[in-house]
């Protein structure tokens, strides 16, 4: 497999601090990779050592094949990057600003038209391009960072929350933009919003204390969840929690408020065929029966609160991963 | 090269897209002619020549010129702006090297603005053409070392205050390192030796050499490596905060 982002072992302390503590990861092209945690767990500062920001305390990035250390330029110049509260230049107009980094960037007269035209429509700047960037909305603000950051067509992007303080519209059209870019392109995005994952990423990554604690697709974070598959049951009924205790597949019967119950499955079954089954054979009365929602911020906290949380399964599982980097 | 050019034109614009450009133009022109005429007697003097105006510049300089470096970067540090432009396909070098023509270009622009001390001098008597380009040359040079202390300076804080003043005290010393008030205090037990040395470092010294109409080799290549070894530290600040 071509990586296009290779991250071996980076570490970055500030002083006493360890933000960043042996990361290591790669990402393909058209991987759309979510970076998760809660603030201060080492998310930009990751992002800001791929893209040569910053210099690493240890380990390696390598960025379609260049070493971030070593030829800083080539490397940039694959790297369309979006840092943290989008910064620009508050004196200068979008059109200006845009002009610039195509200077910078060496785009010729033909692309450099095309792409404006591009990024300007499909970024939805056409209102603001002559006023002054430190006028503009926080929205606003966001957009130009995010058309600066495409604007070469790079194929690596790593955007640093880049639908923070937009309306919903609005991070729906971002959302919509990442995810048209993702086939061609080698992605990497940080957020707080858990459905942002759902919405756009092939794969997640939770990191706390500067460690990556799991790592899989959103799917397979959900199924770390304690209320994976749990089914709710509405019930006056007597004797249901019996029952339901006493299927092989339900390992635990919890009893909620005015009458529900959530009936836990033992690992990687699914049990509410089989309550329903039970139900109808009692011929109980059940106001609702249903399977709770996918919840990854329930993994996500669990993964975040817990101290030095890297045990268990998703240890394993990001080790596979990266065994399987190693080996291609 | 081309990338030089690319942050030289957007710093040089930014100036104009403020009105720190427009004020500081009006100040400098204000306060050289008040230097000029009134106290630099101008017309009293009674001599076809600009050194009235020429002999204040370092002065002038110590305090106006830190007043544009002070945002070169540490105002690029407090917006954030500085993570894009380092992360942008631009060796550090033409950073460096583009704000710091741009600022230079600045200055250059507002003294170009005086242009009418010499027009009056001219059609007041016959000055030495020579030694006013000269001297004009001198002036812009030292500019260029104010500026490239200042820039330095102002890579290593991201408050424009401290900057600022930190950028007078340099700029400071290096001028009066060759006035009298210091080189007095050398005078009377320090060999002739260290003397000249502490001397050469001033702006003073190799500003009033070139402004006595001689452009010597030993001053040009005084102010070209002051600039070059500032903008060599500049460089380094930037690059140290990478890693720290």
């Amino acid at each position: 497999m071509d990586w296009m982002i290779e991250v071996e072992g980076l570490v970055k302390t500030f002083g006493h601090l360890t933000a960043v503590d042996g990361v290591s990861f790669n990402v393909p092209k058209g991987e759309v990779l979510g970076f998760l945690g809660p603030n201060g767990a080492g998310k930009s500062t990751t992002m800001k050592m791929i893209t040569g920001f910053m210099a690493p305390t240890a380990g390696t990035v390598r960025v379609a094949g260049h070493d971030v250390d070593q030829q800083p330029i080539a490397a940039k110049a694959q790297i369309g990057y979006l840092p943290e509260g989008a910064p620009a230049y508050p004196d200068m107009t979008p059109l200006s600003f845009l002009n610039f980094i195509a200077d910078v960037r060496g785009l010729d007269s033909a692309t450099r038209r095309r792409r404006l035209d591009y990024v300007i429509a499909n970024v939805h700047l056409e209102a603001v391009l002559e006023q002054s960037i430190d006028t503009l909305s926080k929205g606003f603000k966001r957009r130009v960072g995010l058309a600066q950051a495409i604007l070469h067509d790079p194929p690596v992007l790593i955007l640093d929350e880049p639908t923070d303080g937009l309306d919903p519209n609005q991070k729906h059209e971002v959302r919509g933009l990442i995810s048209d870019m993702a086939a061609e392109k080698a992605i990497i995005i940080s957020t707080h919003i858990l459905e942002e994952v759902d919405a756009v990423c092939s794969r997640a990554m939770i990191i706390a204390e500067g460690r990556i604690v799991a790592d899989g697709t959103p799917e397979e974070l959900e199924q770390q969840s304690p209320f994976h598959n749990a089914v709710l049951i509405d019930s006056r009924d007597e004797g249901l929690a019996e029952a339901l205790e006493a299927m092989e597949t339900v390992s635990l019967v919890e009893e909620l408020q005015g009458g529900r119950f959530r009936a836990y499955p033992t690992a990687g079954q699914t049990i509410v065929a089989e309550i329903a089954e039970l139900i109808r054979q009692q011929g109980w009365s059940t106001s609702r029966l249903s399977v709770e929602p996918p919840r990854l911020d329930e993994v996500f906290r669990n993964f975040t609160k817990t101290k030095a949380g890297s045990g268990g399964k998703p240890g394993a599982k990001n080790d596979a991963k990266n065994n399987a980097g190693e080996a291609a | 090269m081309a990338t030089t050019w690319a942050v030289f034109r957007r710093e040089l614009k930014g100036y104009f897209n403020t009105p720190l450009a427009y004020i500081f133009i009006v100040i400098f022109l204000f306060l050289t002619g008040i230097f000029t005429f009134y106290i630099g007697s101008f017309f009293i003097r009674g001599q076809a020549d600009l050194k009235p105006f020429f002999n204040f510049h370092p002065w002038l300089y110590l305090f106006l010129v830190p007043a544009i470096s002070m945002r070169l970067w540490a105002e690029e540090r407090k917006s954030g702006a500085i993570e894009l432009l380092l992360t942008l396909p631009l060796s550090l070098w033409s950073t460096v090297l583009g704000k710091f023509l741009a600022a230079w270009v600045f200055v250059i622009i507002a003294l170009a603005l005086t242009f009418p001390m010499w027009l009056t001098v001219s059609y007041l008597g016959q000055p030495d053409h020579g030694v006013i380009i000269a001297s004009y040359l001198g002036s812009v040079l030292m500019a260029g070392g104010y500026l490239a202390i200042g820039a330095c300076i102002s890579a290593a804080t991201k408050n424009q205050v401290i900057a600022f003043v930190i950028s007078v005290v340099v700029c400071f010393l290096f001028t009066v390192s060759g006035a009298p008030i210091v080189l007095d205090f050398f005078a009377a037990w320090a060999p002739q030796a260290l003397l000249d040395a502490v001397a050469s470092f001033s702006f003073l010294t190799h500003f009033n050499a070139i402004q006595n109409g001689v452009i010597d080799l030993r001053d040009l290549i005084y102010f070209v490596s002051l600039i070059g070894l500032w903008l060599f530290a500049n460089l380094l600040v930037i690059d140290l905060q990478k890693s720290s």
